[in-house]
């Protein structure tokens, strides 16, 4: 629970001077919905699964996933609040862990030098996606499709033509291996600073700093935006590679952790970060969304997934209580829009 | 009198063969609402463009107090002082108003080593800003401009221009989604502006909202100037006329209202608008 406090207390410190003193400004948040969602999920895993959801293991069992979902949520909702979208995650982490594994294993390279491929990998697929959202036109969803197809086959290609295998081993070294991939009191993974970190470096951009402001306006009116003076292609292709090198954050640590990198995997981080995000009250349009939602988000997600499995129910059964969240979570979200649009202009004329 | 605040000698503009905008001549000085009239497809709004700098001119020259400027960007005009609102505002409904007040602009405070917005002074400024244009109505900083009514939206976008220097304000059919309540507070901000002495381009095709606020007015039909006078000038069934390009289209408006007015509001069936044309 200390971590998860952690990272809370980091969230809400950025943005307390923003929680508001009336109903209204309550409402107006964001995250106002999946705050009701969140305790709704843990009161029915605790009331189900028994105490053992609440000791330290039950936490550590979905903070663990929480935590390297939700270092790729917080660049992907910045992305999606500036109205864009990027699906490539799902072929960046593996291509980054296999970049690190072969580099730093197969040829036995220093860690540092895997490690900086590894973000390299990460950062330039980011970049070029949003060159190519840019130049192209084409809208992102489509556009890192495509780069994701070319990074998956790239990554495969390289691998057997390099190692003659689709899975490379690492074996980092005690400070690398401490740095990323351990696990503290044996349960509780070392990406869950990582992710606490990320919260509040990404909650200062959006919330604090004057970049944020860039981020909602782009997201909000891209055009308006412009005019006004932002740099708005600058800010896309920075977003894009912001979600390129968590990506890539999360492919190293998880070859670190389990000291192997394979070709396939991370796909199930596509779908599951843009519902954390999605969850976290972020509107899929643009404009509109917080870290703090986002990180609410991830937990709900995460508790969902592994809370499951401490219930006497068929784990398949988490994807339907999945499905149904999300569609509950975007309801209740766009209720809390509207109370929030229409809050305290009842005096209109 | 003083020298305009803008003019335009002569600009031309075409995009491949198509010519727009025919040797447009119009000046406008600090201080004085010009109106600018014209029907659908006009040249209004690529007129607009060009004086806010989106696009060149093809031929011709703009002089800002008598000198000659030239915009390669939005941003070039904007940084002259040339403001533009759009019917809608061109504001960011998720955004609240301190936020969205000061998009590109944001005021910013030290926390130790680091930059951050400063959303007190923001929301106070913005606040001020509207207030002082006698919307006060709004109050509170913190609201969504999607909160607003249409009106406020577009005070607000106007207190924002002005109070960021703008000298020129062109004021894109700001009233055309308004009912008749809100477009008397729009209009009532475009005099304040004027008070102020700024020189306000009012774009309209509503004639009553334009002789209700505008010191000289400028038809185009077709991409030219096709009259331009003062106040008092003209009235409003020859403005109407014009407008349409000569047609007694001020006969039908009154006839129309004529007819509207002892029949419930009902506009005439095809048939007889067919007989009083």
């Amino acid at each position: 629970m200390a971590t998860a406090t952690r990272t809370d207390t980091a969230t809400t410190g950025a943005q307390g001077q923003a929680t508001g003193r009336s109903f209204g400004a309550l409402v107006r948040r964001p995250e106002a919905g999946s705050v009701l969602g969140l305790l709704a999920v843990f009161i029915f895993f605790t009331a189900v699964s028994g105490p053992i959801f609440v000791l330290p293991a039950g936490f550590a069992s979905w903070l663990n996933v929480a935590a390297e979902i939700g270092i790729v949520a917080l660049p992907i909702g910045l992305l999606m609040i500036a109205g864009e979208l990027d699906l490539s995650i799902g072929a960046v982490i593996p291509a980054s862990a296999l970049t690190f594994a072969v580099i730093s294993g197969f040829y036995g390279a220093p860690e540092i030098v895997g490690v900086a491929a590894a973000f390299g990998v990460g950062l330039l697929v980011g970049a070029i996606n949003g060159f190519l959202v840019l130049r192209t036109g084409v809208p992102s969803l489509i556009v890192p499709i495509g780069t994701m197809f070319a990074v998956m086959g790239l990554t495969l290609g390289l691998s057997v033509l390099l190692t003659g295998a689709t899975s490379s081993n690492v074996v980092p070294s005690p400070f690398w291996k401490g740095l990323m991939g351990q696990f503290i009191g044996g349960m509780f993974q070392v990406t869950i600073f990582w992710w606490a970190a990320f919260a509040a470096i990404v909650a200062y951009i959006l919330h604090v700093s004057p970049f944020g402001n860039w981020v909602y306006a782009v997201g909000g009116d891209k055009i308006s935006a412009r005019n006004a003076g932002i740099p708005t292609e600058r800010l896309t292709i920075s977003l894009f590679m912001l979600s390129g090198f968590a990506a890539a954050f999360v492919g190293v640590s998880q070859a670190m952790v389990y000291q192997s990198a394979q070709v396939a995997g991370g796909q199930a981080f596509i779908f599951n970060s843009i519902m954390c995000v999605v969850i976290g009250g972020v509107l899929l349009t643009g404009g509109f969304g917080s870290v703090f939602g986002i990180v609410l988000g991830t937990i709900t997600l995460s508790m969902v997934n592994q809370g499951i499995y401490f219930t006497g129910f068929d784990p398949n059964l988490g994807s339907v209580i999945i499905g149904a969240l999300l569609l509950l979570a975007v309801l209740m979200n766009d209720t809390f829009r509207q109370m929030a649009l229409s809050y305290s202009s009842k005096k209109k004329s | 009198m003083t020298e305009p605040v803008l003019e335009l000698r002569d600009v031309n503009k075409s995009f491949g063969p198509i010519d727009v905008l025919h040797d447009i001549n119009l000046t406008v000085k600090a201080g004085e609402v010009l109106c600018l009239l014209g029907d659908n497809g006009a040249g209004k709004s690529t007129l607009i463009k060009t004086l806010a700098g989106v696009h060149k001119p093809t031929s011709g020259q703009m002089f800002m107090d008598g000198k000659a400027v030239t915009f390669d960007k939005p941003k070039d005009a904007a940084d002259r002082g040339i403001a533009t609102v759009h019917q809608f505002g061109g504001t960011f409904p998720l955004m609240t108003i301190g936020r969205s007040f000061f998009v590109g602009v944001e005021p910013t405070r030290k926390i130790g080593p680091f930059k951050v917005f400063d959303r007190k002074t923001a929301n106070e400024t913005a606040v001020k800003a509207v207030q002082e244009f006698g919307i006060t109505r709004i109050d509170d900083g913190d609201r969504l401009i999607g909160g607003l009514s249409g009106g406020e939206r577009q005070s607000l976008a106007i207190a924002r221009a002005v109070h960021f220097g703008a000298r020129v304000l062109i004021l894109d059919e700001p009233t055309a989604a308004l009912g008749v309540k809100q477009a008397s507070h729009v209009l009532r901000i475009v005099l304040e502006a004027k008070k102020r002495g700024i020189a306000v381009i009012f774009i309209t095709h509503q004639v009553t909202h334009a002789m209700a606020v505008g010191d000289h007015f400028a038809v185009l039909i077709r991409g030219a100037v096709a009259a331009n006078f003062m106040r008092g000038e003209k009235s409003r069934e020859e403005i109407t006329d014009l407008m349409a390009g000569g047609e007694a289209l001020a006969d039908l408006d009154t006839a129309m209202e004529g007819y509207m007015e002892t029949h419930e509001g009902h506009p005439p069936q095809p048939a007889s608008r067919a007989t009083v044309a």
